[in-house]
């Protein structure tokens, strides 16, 4: 059994052809099914229906979610990457200055964003088995284990295998974007590399979940496709995850697409409105799932989706190894040079600004919400 | 009105409550005052367990234990291994014995796990914690755990955080008509009414958290708890009048017949 095979029968057509009496179908249902889903994203749901949808993702949130946010941080281990996709800034045929930090470094930038306040961390990294093996991966997760009550991972897919050493290291989620839902789309953007297999990353969070993963991220990377239909082939894959998964903590990210180094330009683009109707969607739907907004967006917008449905932000980040502290910096003459960053962020405010106007807001930044001993 | 007695120890108040999903510590402080609750839970994942004093994971700090008796919670625990270390180390943190065991592996429903409940429950009994079980509610479960020597049981009237109020009603009656600890109805009750229903059908206390946390203003929400609270005790102290089917005037017809 995998998602692949439902990936076939999906109402896809439906975030087309919806009609605004489906979306008020939808809107009048207590729990929504992933045809009332893509009757949310339709284009006769925005902007006709978006202020309702809006409310009601608020109630929701606030009944299940209460008023707080999840804060966390990003730390890049490494820039290195042997993938071709063709809008990533550390596609291995980009000529930047690639680092992979050592595990002093590592622990540097983490002391970094500790004294910051962050309790939860997600280590990021390209696709190179070589230089960013399982063994250091592992070594990693056991370093940070007793200061970071949540540590959660975002890099290239594994075997259940290699994933159970980490796990047992003291890491608690993974985080696997599909990227494109669409298999085309998807053998276009990625030409050369282990990642060109689309079946083998669609089904690495059952691997992650075998392995005793108990937090789950997956996301779309929104403008590749049409998002209409990535974002029903999305909530189909959470849907999915929740009846096989059951005892994992799903979230949902919403990347969109961010200018990179190389010439990419963003094939389907995705607008500020439709990011917010896609966050009320899926908070209508999933009503119990966590939805994750990072850096990516600007300030105003970030905010402003905070009470429709976001319960995860990460904050004062930076998408570079070493980009907290300078560590790994390249010694080029008398020069330093920093590592290349896999995109460029908008929300440039510290972790500290974003608490102070979370607050203002009516929301607690939590730091800590995990606990080491949930992992041993 | 009756004193709440749980493992020994004496409540006026019949009110639990939790301290999730409020906008900020001091808004918690001034809710929990205005529900006059003398018992609060806190989910020990949020607090420090370090001894290191993290600011950043102060919520405990929040919470005066010259006023509340400290009920520290599992929440997040998914077997009963998982929740007996976390409370192991919760005691240390807290030194508080109470213990509001939560087990729930499914975090969509947060439903309770009744196998490793038990299981974690005949341990930590053991290990001398006063346990406070949240379950389902299974009449077998609470009899059981009743058995294994916890000091309540805690059956939930739907999930959490879904103001749905009591959908368990049959079974938490036959809990409460069996029960030889304390029954404190934990779980779904989103109104003042739905507290005042569980209070009325004889429950020993009830334990709120997500329908004042996230009430527009939560401390009149935590003070209309409060009387929803006491107003249903009362009610079930002096008896509700039973159901008919059929009207029964209020100025009986019969009447003049001893009058003068």
């Amino acid at each position: 059994m995998s998602y692949s095979l439902e990936l076939r029968s999906l109402p896809v057509g439906l975030a087309q052809s919806a009609t605004p009496a489906d979306v008020e179908a939808a809107l009048g249902r207590k729990r929504r099914s992933l045809e009332d889903f893509a009757a949310l994203v339709s284009l006769s749901a925005a902007p006709a229906y978006l202020e309702e949808m809006a409310r009601q993702a608020h109630e929701l949130t606030l009944k299940h979610f209460g008023r707080v946010i999840r804060l966390f941080a990003p730390l890049y281990l490494s820039n290195e990457c042997v993938n071709v996709c063709r809008y990533c800034g550390f596609s291995h045929n980009n000529l930047i200055t690639r680092v992979t930090l050592s595990l002093k470094e590592v622990l540097a930038e983490a002391h970094y964003l500790h004294e910051e306040g962050f309790r939860h961390i997600l280590l990021v990294a390209g696709e190179q088995p070589k230089l960013i093996s399982t063994d250091y991966l592992q070594e990693c997760v056991e370093r940070l284990h007793g200061d970071w009550p949540s540590i959660s991972l975002e890099i290239g897919p594994l075997e259940t295998s290699e994933y159970g050493p980490i796990v047992c290291a003291g890491a608690e989620g993974l985080v696997i974007y599909q990227e494109s839902y669409d298999r085309a789309v998807y053998a276009s953007m990625h030409p050369r590399g282990p990642k060109k297999n689309f079946d083998w990353r669609l089904e690495t969070t059952e691997r992650a979940y075998a392995a005793g993963f108990k937090r789950l991220g997956i996301g779309a990377l929104l403008g590749l496709a049409p998002w209409r239909k990535e974002a029903v082939a999305l909530a189909g894959h959470l849907e999915y995850l929740l009846r096989h998964c059951w005892k994992a903590q799903i979230t949902v990210s919403i990347p969109r697409l961010c200018p990179a180094k190389g010439e990419f330009q963003v094939p389907e683009p995705v607008g500020e409105r439709d990011l917010l109707q896609l966050v009320c969607a899926l908070r209508l739907t999933f009503p119990e799932v966590g939805i994750v907004l990072s850096t990516r967006e600007r300030a105003k917008l970030r905010d402003g989706l905070v009470p429709l449905g976001i319960t995860m932000m990460s904050a004062g980040s930076h998408t570079e190894p070493g980009g907290y502290t300078g560590q790994g910096k390249i010694v080029i003459g008398s020069e330093g040079k920093d590592a290349t960053e896999q995109f460029e962020i908008a929300d440039g405010r510290s972790s500290a600004e974003v608490a102070t106007v979370l607050a203002g807001m009516g929301y607690e930044p939590v730091w800590k919400d995990w606990d080491t001993t949930l992992n041993e | 009105m009756s004193c709440l007695r749980i493992a020994g120890r004496e409540f006026r108040s019949r009110l639990i409550m939790g301290t999730g999903k409020f906008a900020s510590g001091e808004a918690m402080v001034a809710a929990l005052a205005a529900s006059g609750c003398e018992m609060v839970t806190v989910a020990l994942r949020r607090a420090d367990l370090s001894g290191k004093q993290d600011r950043f994971a102060n919520i405990l700090s929040y919470v005066d234990p010259s006023k509340y008796v400290l009920l520290p919670n599992t929440s997040g625990a998914r077997t009963a291994e998982e929740a007996c270390r976390l409370a192991r180390l919760g005691r240390e943190a807290t030194q508080s014995s109470w213990l509001k065991l939560e087990i729930h592996p499914d975090p969509r429903y947060l439903l309770p796990d009744p196998v490793e409940t038990l299981k974690a429950a005949e341990t930590l009994v053991k290990d001398q914690f006063t346990v406070l079980p949240y379950i389902n509610a299974d009449p077998v479960l609470a009899k059981r755990l009743a058995d294994a020597g916890c000091a309540t049981v805690m059956p939930l009237g739907s999930p959490i955080g879904s103001a749905r109020g009591i959908e368990t009603r049959a079974s938490i009656e036959i809990i409460i008509e069996q029960a030889t600890i304390p029954v404190v109805v934990d779980a779904g009750l989103g109104a003042p009414s739905h507290a005042a229903e569980a209070m009325e059908m004889g429950a020993d206390a009830v334990l709120v958290n997500t329908a004042v946390a996230v009430a527009a203003d939560p401390v009149r929400m935590a003070s209309a708890f409060k009387a929803a609270v006491d107003a249903g005790r009362a009610a079930y102290e002096i008896g509700v009048a039973p159901r008919r089917q059929e009207a029964q005037a209020t100025s009986p017809l019969t009447g003049f017949w001893n009058e003068k």
